[in-house]
């Protein structure tokens, strides 16, 4: 499986603050890869960092091939992003805001056209196409934004706690819709803590205090800590964090 | 290009939907346009005089009915002491007492000379330095009268030079021809710089600007987006104030149209500047707000709108020269009411576009996609 | 009670933990108040002019160094042809011509009179009118010093007494004016966006199913910016006296007390905008575009409100900054006490009552 993140020691310090410490690891493509941890373990760092929202302090990365200090414009090409605050523009339509970040992309009218017929009756939302996005319930909100961020057909999908604050029903099937688009062969990392949902990883990185504590698919992980659920894992490694979450 | 024409159809839907915005945006600019222009008046003609006439002699109402006579002054009492006339004064009721002490006719006569009383609330300088004045050359005026009446009429020998003086652009000294721009440049300036700064702080807000930060969109295409709408609201602003200016204060451009115009090009890039250097120093709101009032108060005051620049110390005048808006509303008075031409503003334009320039990279550097 | 207490921490919390906002709280008045404090005067000096001598004799050289030598003309080159004139107009290189015409002195000797002609730009009617004012008042000394005008018989002589500000600075006139100025603002601005941020972060809505009556929320918004306010109203004072040599005349305990009802209709002010407004965005153009300009052209310390079209002047007596403006002007500079100012003190008083309650009501209609 080639890789298309690539990353070695990566670092970001924020003055004393080591909030990422030397972070090795490979993507590999159509992989969803979870990123998971405590608030305040580094994810989001370490997720801003690959995405060319933040400069690692040392370290090397690629992602897609290109790479994060010097090459970001061309990884903001590849990617799509979905963060933890709603991206989405409440005083917009739905259709408005498919089209308005499609535009950015670079994508034709025609394609978004096609594109946004698509994802309306991939959501079953074609009756709200012209429904102000702050009038959605927030799991469609939530449906919507992915696939937003999917709509310009990126190789990588980086989702920052994705499914945060919505119900767990509204969360199966977001997640069915992380599998559909892993199956078109679109790399997914995503950061959770929410430990059922690392279950539907492929692999799962561990994150502690900045490091990465453990590494490799659920089942390998539970194996490895006698553990019958991720979540058992994952309080046998946390247990013993310093840092608090904030 | 392409995706410019995206950015800019999501900016223009975005702000004709607020519509509480926009109603502030064109209702409230103009409502102060049609309306503020009658409060600015500063017609020294209203200058209230109290009296204390302790003589009660022929020429002291001679002297009383000349200076009410002139048109400056409006009698507001006559009081029978001294204090009674500066009570009128702490109350506001009166700017300015004259005292004519007990037999100043009889003592004029006998000693030849006789003095009376001024007495000027000073707290507001215009007013105490006019008034004063007024009265002091009425007085002469008085004093030659009476001069030529009782001791030699017909024999006024001394030689005098006498002041011929016209008023140029405004010969009717019509304060609307002066406020109608100040106001109108003001309210452009306070819209472009605040306009620009709160909307790209509304995007970090939300954090819609996360998604625009990962996406490859260019910094200068993302920010030529923000500014064009803008640009557009400022020139219909301005033509609308022209024409309400028109309408209602009946003033017509005397210079070129396009000579305004293009002056308002530079002056908006130039604010629009200002504010999206306030929007990379702002996190939230309530900073990009009281950056922009720290500003917009200051221009409001110092550059020249309401009140004269050439009051100013030497210092205040070299720092007033850095702000935008002093050169704007000499161009928009010069264009407007002295029909001045591209040649005669050249010198405040490129000093309106140098600092744009100066703002607009500044901000452009500052703007950061990454962190 | 202690809930109220809290909450109002949390406030302070939220206040003071904005450094940003905090340094500009703080910042703004008291630059703006130095800066205005120094630069702003109501005399007009160092004008540009332009004197235009066709004549070239004794008299227009002895009148044009009078000119020269006062404070209030920078006497810019002598240009000659009208067209030359009208360009510098144009360029706004000058503000004013004096032109004396050929054989001036010769005029003045003969037929005892000769004119000046004076030609101001009256784009700006106030630098024109006292420009005006100034070069009559040199010719008319030129006239009482050149003949013998000393020995005249029948002299009424004006003796004049400068009330309150000897000096005639500007500090007094602008100090009171730009304090009730900045002083409104600030309070309005910041407490409008304060309350529609809490509605537009949904947070409003946990605050509002609390056990807190909607009088604790207002009061706990409110407090941290009276706080600030007041401690900026004791800087400014402060300012004023040491730096700008205003002297405080009246009681200063009057005065404070009613700078504190200033502020207080300012915040009650603050809060109608914000209860009404719908977003952050629409809360800080209604404080900014809606009272900016207003507040600046009604108060009266640029424009005196009783020279106004009676319609404009119920209009400004609508603006509490006009009635402060007095009060300061009464009290700190007159030094008069609560007897003169009772009047605007009531006016203040209802403002604020006015205010609050219409608020509060619409406050707990959104409860319901």
């Amino acid at each position: 499986m080639e890789p298309v993140i690539v990353t070695e020691k990566l670092t970001k310090k924020f003055d004393d603050f080591v909030a990422a410490n030397e972070l090795t690891f490979e993507v590999g493509k159509g992989e969803i890869f979870g990123f998971l941890g405590a608030n305040g373990a580094g994810k989001t760092t370490a997720m801003r960092m690959l995405c060319g929202l933040l400069k690692p302090s040392s370290g090397k990365a690629t992602v897609t091939g290109f790479d994060i200090y010097t090459q970001t414009e061309q990884i903001k090409k590849n990617i799509g992003y979905m963060s933890q605050k709603f991206s989405l523009y409440d005083n917009l339509t739905v259709k408005e805001n498919i089209r308005f970040y499609g535009g950015i992309y670079g994508m034709r009218r025609k394609e978004i056209a096609v594109k946004t017929d698509e994802l309306l009756s991939m959501l079953q939302l074609q009756g709200e196409a012209k429904t102000l996005v702050s009038e959605l319930p927030l799991g469609w909100k939530q449906k919507l934004a992915f696939s937003v961020s999917i709509v310009h057909d990126p190789s990588i999908v980086f989702l920052d706690e994705p499914t945060g604050g919505v119900d767990p029903v509204t969360r199966r099937q977001f997640w069915d819709q992380i599998y559909y688009a892993a199956d078109k062969g679109v790399t997914v990392f995503v950061t959770t803590h929410y430990m059922d949902e690392a279950e539907y990883c492929n692999r799962v990185s561990i994150m502690v205090d900045g490091v990465i504590a453990a590494l490799d698919s659920p089942a390998a992980l539970k194996k490895q800590y006698h553990s019958s659920s991720m979540q058992d894992v994952f309080y046998q490694l946390a247990r013993n964090a310093k840092r608090k979450a904030d | 290009m392409r995706t410019l024409i995206f950015l800019l159809e999501k900016e223009f839907r975005q702000m004709m939907r607020n519509k509480q915005l926009m109603s502030l945006l064109i209702i409230a600019p103009l409502i102060q346009l049609i309306l503020l222009p009658l409060a600015a008046n500063y017609s020294v003609k209203n200058i209230n005089i109290a009296i204390v006439d302790n003589d009660h002699s022929t020429i002291s109402q001679r002297m009383i009915h000349k200076i009410t006579a002139s048109g400056n002054f409006r009698l507001t009492g006559y009081a029978n002491n001294y204090n009674d006339a500066l009570k009128m004064v702490e109350e506001d009721k009166a700017d300015l007492i004259l005292q004519i002490p007990a037999n100043f006719e009889k003592n004029l006569v006998r000693e030849n000379h006789n003095q009376v009383y001024l007495a000027i609330n000073a707290i507001e300088g215009t007013k105490a330095n006019l008034g004063g004045g007024y009265l002091a050359s009425i007085l002469r005026d008085f004093n030659e009268n009476i001069r030529v009446n009782w001791v030699n009429p017909g024999t006024n020998n001394t030689p005098q030079v006498v002041v011929a003086s016209t008023n140029w652009y405004n010969p009717y000294m019509n304060y609307h021809l002066y406020i109608v721009p100040a106001i109108l440049v003001s309210l452009i300036t306070s819209i472009s710089a605040m306009q620009s700064a709160f909307n790209i702080v509304q995007e970090k807000e939300s954090g819609t600007i996360e998604q625009i930060n990962v996406s490859p969109i260019r910094k200068h295409i993302f920010i030529t987006g923000k500014l064009i709408p803008f640009l557009v609201l400022g020139i219909f602003l301005f033509t609308l104030g022209l024409l309400a200016g028109w309408l209602f204060y009946g003033i017509v451009p005397v210079g070129k149209l396009y000579v305004l115009y293009i002056s308002l090009v530079v002056y908006l890039f130039t604010m629009l500047g200002l504010g999206l250097l306030i929007s990379t120093y702002s996190n939230s709101h309530q900073q990009a707000l009281s950056l922009s009032f720290f500003f917009i108060n200051i221009f409001n005051i110092m550059s020249g709108t309401f009140n004269s620049v050439d009051s100013m110390p030497g210092w205040a005048k070299t720092l007033v020269s850095v702000f935008p808006p002093s050169h704007f509303i000499r161009i928009t008075r010069m264009v407007m009411l002295k029909g001045s031409s591209l040649a005669d503003i050249s010198g405040h334009l490129a000093a309106i576009f140098l600092i744009g320039l100066i703002l607009n990279t500044w901000a452009v550097l500052n703007y950061h996609k990454t962190a | 009670m202690r809930q109220l207490f809290v909450f109002i921490r949390k406030e302070f919390l939220h206040v003071f933990r904005d450094r940003k906002s905090l340094l500009m709280l703080f910042g703004l008045p008291i630059t703006q108040i130095v800066l205005f404090g120094f630069a702003l005067s109501n005399e007009i000096k160092d004008s540009k002019i332009v004197i235009a001598d066709y004549s070239r004799d004794e008299v227009t050289r002895k009148i044009t160094e009078k000119i020269e030598a006062s404070r209030y003309f920078d006497v810019e080159e002598n240009l000659q042809s009208a067209q030359q004139l009208e360009a510098a107009f144009k360029k706004g290189k000058i503000k004013m011509a004096v032109i004396f015409p050929e054989n001036f002195a010769e005029d003045l000797l003969h037929s005892k009179k000769a004119t000046v002609q004076v030609i101001a730009d009256a784009s700006d009617p106030n630098v024109a009118t006292a420009t005006t004012t100034y070069i009559t008042q040199i010719i008319n000394d030129y006239n009482m010093t050149s003949g013998n005008a000393s020995m005249q018989p029948l002299q009424i002589i004006p003796e004049v007494r400068m009330l309150y500000n000897p000096e005639l600075k500007g500090g007094p006139n602008f100090v009171p004016g730009v304090m009730a100025l900045v002083l409104m603002l600030v309070c309005t601005m910041m407490t409008s966006v304060a309350i529609v941020k809490e509605k537009e972060l949904g947070t409003m809505e946990v605050l509002l199913v609390s056990p807190f009556k909607p009088l604790d929320i207002i009061i706990s918004k409110l407090t941290p910016y009276l706080i600030i306010s007041v401690m900026n109203l004791f800087i400014i004072l402060i300012l004023s006296v040491t730096i700008l040599d205003l002297e405080i005349k009246g009681n200063i305990f009057l005065l404070v007390f009613e700078s504190i009802l200033f502020i207080l209709t300012s915040l009650s002010i603050g809060l109608f905008l914000s209860i009404n407004a719908e977003t952050q965005q629409a809360a800080m153009m209604g404080s900014m575009m809606g009272m900016m300009l207003p507040t600046l052209l009604l108060t009266g310390f640029m424009f005196p409100v009783e020279n106004m079209p009676l319609p404009m002047q119920w209009l400004a007596n609508l603006v509490p900054s006009r009635w402060y403006f007095i009060i300061i002007k009464k009290v700190m500079l007159k030094g008069l006490g609560f007897s003169s100012v009772w009047k605007e003190s009531l006016i203040l008083i209802s403002m604020t009552i006015f205010l609050f309650t219409i608020s509060l009501r619409k406050f707990k209609i959104r409860l319901e």
